[in-house]
């Protein structure tokens, strides 16, 4: 196979800098292709195939070589994941069959749609409509019939053109000049690994840059908005608030309030956002999550922890759509779960890495740890509750998991807590009080308060109905959605434990606000939130999507904690987000560079776009992002299924998402926060 | 020589009537235009492994409908597969039975899966043995110092 060989002349690797020069400028010859694709694009397109069939592969490998692509060829998923994420910038554009054993393609589109969000193009001999329209919904950039034509292959290259000018057209104007995706690659390359993804990004940008003369002066040639767990969250808020029916990007912009964001940049977020709303409510299923993305049980979480991010983001900006789809919930705890466990087996594992995003609380540095010990051990019967939505088995585990990890606060718990309310139904709001308090407590000691403590993690919603109550008692979405609440009180305060991110020390206290007894009547959150914000940060880094959906259902609570948060929020979850999941900390990296907001949500974000470090643009996002993408990754974590996002959507749309009475959770006015 | 063009003939007129009967289809076409030089065996290598695969295939269905308790979306999942090897090889009856195998499938018919199973099986030996043919003309062909015509 050739992975990005890109030696050859002609065929410019997109890679930046990998192999082949870059690409945009047809590379060897000329240079520089100013503007406009040169002459050799497509030559040299990195393709990556991926079919059970061995006689199929073998035919469309010579059909790619045919048009002088540069072909690998894998006959499963599993292994295709792990090239993918193995060499970031290393394909342009993936080719997927739909029926495969080890996993499904569209499982797998997803994953890749969210870890490296490169496009991906599916194929079946299945051409009925059913099948296609699935292909569409999760965002498969083309679907072609078998057999496949060599003609049909001719083309690919227009998606992946695409899907790069759109990149970074929305995040930075002025790359235009560079077609190519030149900021891409130091996108794709974040160091997703690391999770400095937003410095690495930003260098290899910068190398990329000298080598192509892109010119481009600023990093941000193409910078592209990395939707980190922060903005993310903002985005989400924004959404619920507007009802994801009448979110259009103009109005989003505008709530959102974030310097530098373009509606173009909102628009396509919206897109992926909504795809993946209605993915999850599409395959709810009970083991869904175990099949796609937890499915390969070691598929390869590693990477998942992008994907995570992801979907927690979007289980966030769900949240009012509906339900996250049990599977991207999974796939997101797998990601999270991933980065430490890796090999376990399928769910159990993802659940924990997810948790440790999600969870604040436990700083990056915990997250690892955290993650297996969490699981396994903890209060897996509490962490079950909260879970019900999630068919995956992580519920119980995970959530314990993610109490103690977290510790921090209750905001991360607080964000389990919703999350797994969602699948659960139960979970009250009002327990949310106690879960605050609980969460924060229970962070260690979650096992036991799981159910009335504070479901924080996405146990046992249960929590008593203390404090809150909001109108958690919606049996699965309320959960959700008052969780969300007081996560964002809570959560704010308590969960993130910030770890040394982003210098929101800021934050006041308000983690001990939330960590409170359960009473925490989501005032807490405000205060919390701002230590949360390191939480976040670590959170956002390691995991890199822990988060994102976290912010993302609540919208609410984003509201009241944006207050609080102010800028150190937005700071410290942009952050995370560009380091992208690593959990390593690498995240921390974001701190370091101020919590800078990267824009560039291109799916990756999540995960390692994040890290990508591109300069991206930081993009302050305020307390929203603190919020959100608390109780996002609560939530997702735990939730890997679309039950939670079905919940905390339905809560929120039974809530009301009236964002602001919720968020007001009694005060949530992170002032408030008796932190 | 005399020999070369009777064979060429001969391969000319065997590859017409496998079109015209329906054994292969335009796809076969395409993958003969994929050869080339740098991989000269191209088809008969892809085919080959066509026929691997296809062998395994078709005994893994007849062990799936042999079942007590048959798993229809095990059938069908094999059926579909063979559906897609088959479409991108160009064999199109075979693929065409598979059509009908997976409606029976969907309808959890039994009779109808095990006499399409039969079907497949009896099209697949079909187009087997006369792309062997066609391959075997062709050696010829290059033996006797010719060149395989190119058809359409």
């Amino acid at each position: 196979m050739n992975l990005g060989g890109g030696q050859v002349v002609n065929k410019q690797s997109m890679m930046p800098g990998s192999s082949g020069g870059s690409w945009k400028s047809s590379g060897t010859s000329g240079g520089g292709g100013d503007g406009g694709v040169p002459d050799q694009f497509p030559s040299g397109l990195r393709v990556l195939v991926v079919d059970d069939d061995s006689t199929c592969l073998m035919i469309l490998e010579k059909m790619l070589r045919h048009c002088k692509y540069e072909v690998t060829k894998c006959n499963r998923a599993e292994v295709a994941l792990s090239f993918l994420r193995e060499n970031k910038n290393g394909f342009d554009v993936v080719i997927s069959d739909v029926h495969m054993p080890d996993m499904d393609g569209f499982k797998l589109l997803e994953h890749i749609g969210l870890e490296m969000d490169l496009p991906v193009i599916m194929m079946s001999a299945d051409d009925s409509k059913s099948v296609v329209m699935k292909g569409v919904t999760h965002g498969a950039c083309d679907y072609l019939i078998k057999p496949v034509r060599i003609e049909a292959l001719r083309n690919i290259w227009q998606h992946v053109v695409r899907k790069r000018k759109h990149e970074w057209k929305d995040f930075d104007p002025s790359a235009s000049a560079d077609e190519h995706k030149q900021s891409e690659e130091p996108d794709y390359s974040s160091s997703a690994n690391e999770g400095h993804n937003w410095k690495n990004t930003k260098r290899r940008k910068d190398e990329d840059d000298e080598a192509d003369e892109r010119d481009e002066s600023s990093s941000l040639k193409k910078l592209r908005v990395v939707w980190s767990v922060e903005l993310h969250q903002q985005f989400v808020a924004a959404v619920n608030q507007l009802g994801i029916d009448k979110a259009v990007p103009k109005k989003i912009l505008e709530l959102m309030n974030v310097p530098g964001l373009t509606r173009e940049n909102v628009a396509s977020h919206l897109q992926k956002y909504r795809l993946y709303l209605r993915r999850l409510s599409g395959s709810q299923h009970p083991g869904g999550m175990n099949g796609g993305f937890m499915g390969g049980p070691d598929a390869g979480y590693g990477s998942i922890s992008s994907l995570n991010g992801l979907d927690l983001q979007a289980l966030a900006a769900s949240g009012q759509l509906g339900q996250l789809p049990p599977q991207s919930l999974a796939t997101l705890q797998a990601a999270a779960l991933d980065r430490s466990n890796n090999a376990k087996s399928t769910i159990s594992v993802p659940v924990i890495d997810q948790r440790n995003i999600f969870s604040f609380e436990n700083p990056k540095s915990r997250y690892p740890e955290v993650q297996s010990q969490h699981l396994t051990n903890n209060n897996s019967s509490k962490q079950i509750n909260l879970l019900h939505g999630i068919p995956t088995n992580m519920e119980p585990k995970q959530f314990v998991s993610l109490h103690q990890s977290g510790q921090h606060s209750l905001g991360s718990m607080n964000n389990l807590v919703l999350i797994q309310m969602g699948g659960q139904s139960q979970i009250h709001v009002h327990s949310q009080s106690q879960t605050q308090s609980q969460a924060q407590s229970n962070v260690n000691t979650h096992n036991g308060l799981r159910s009335n403590e504070m479901l924080p993690r996405g146990g046992v919603v249960d929590m008593a109905p203390t404090v809150y109550n909001p109108v958690v008692s919606v049996s699965q979405a309320s959960p959700l959605v008052n969780f969300s609440m007081n996560h964002k009180t809570d959560s704010c305060g308590t969960s993130y434990p910030l770890g040394g991110s982003l210098g929101i020390s800021s934050l006041p206290t308000a983690s001990s606000a939330l960590q409170g007894d359960g009473n925490l009547d989501t005032k807490i959150p405000r205060k919390g939130i701002v230590p949360s914000y390191d939480i976040f940060n670590d959170l956002n880094q390691n995991r890199d999507w822990g988060l994102p959906d976290v912010g993302l259902t609540f919208d609410q609570s984003q509201h009241t904690i944006q207050s609080g948060l102010d800028a150190s929020n937005p700071l410290l979850l942009q952050h995370n987000r560009s380091s992208g999941r690593d959990l390593g900390g690498q995240n921390r990296n974001l701190t370091s560079d101020k919590v800078v907001l990267s824009p560039g949500f291109e799916s990756r974000i999540h995960h390692n776009g994040s890290n990508v470090g591109q300069p991206r643009n930081v993009y302050v996002k305020t307390e929203n992002d603190i919020d959100g993408s608390c109780h996002n990754t609560l939530y997702s974590e735990q939730y890997g299924q679309d039950d939670l996002l079905a919940a905390i959507l339905k809560q929120q749309q039974q809530e009301g998402v009236g964002p602001e009475d919720e968020f007001v959770f009694d005060g949530y006015a992170l002032d408030d926060l008796p932190v | 020589m005399a020999a070369v063009s009777q064979l060429q003939r001969q391969f000319i007129e065997y590859t017409t009537s496998l079109y015209n009967e329906g054994y292969l289809d335009d796809q076969f076409t395409q993958l003969q235009k994929l050869q080339d030089e740098s991989n000269p065996e191209f088809v008969v290598e892809v085919v080959s492994l066509f026929f691997e695969d296809s062998e395994k295939l078709l005994n893994n269905l007849a062990t799936a409908l042999q079942q007590k308790i048959v798993d229809y979306k095990q059938v069908d999942s094999h059926v579909h597969q063979f559906k897609g090897s088959s479409s991108s090889i160009g064999a199109q009856r075979v693929t065409n039975v598979c059509v009908h195998f997976r409606n029976y499938c969907e309808e959890k018919n039994l009779d109808g899966c095990l006499r399409c199973l039969q079907q497949v099986k009896h099209e697949y030996i079909l187009v087997r043995n006369k792309l062997e043919t066609l391959f075997r003309l062709e050696q010829q062909i290059v033996q006797a110092g010719g060149s395989i015509p190119m058809m359409e």
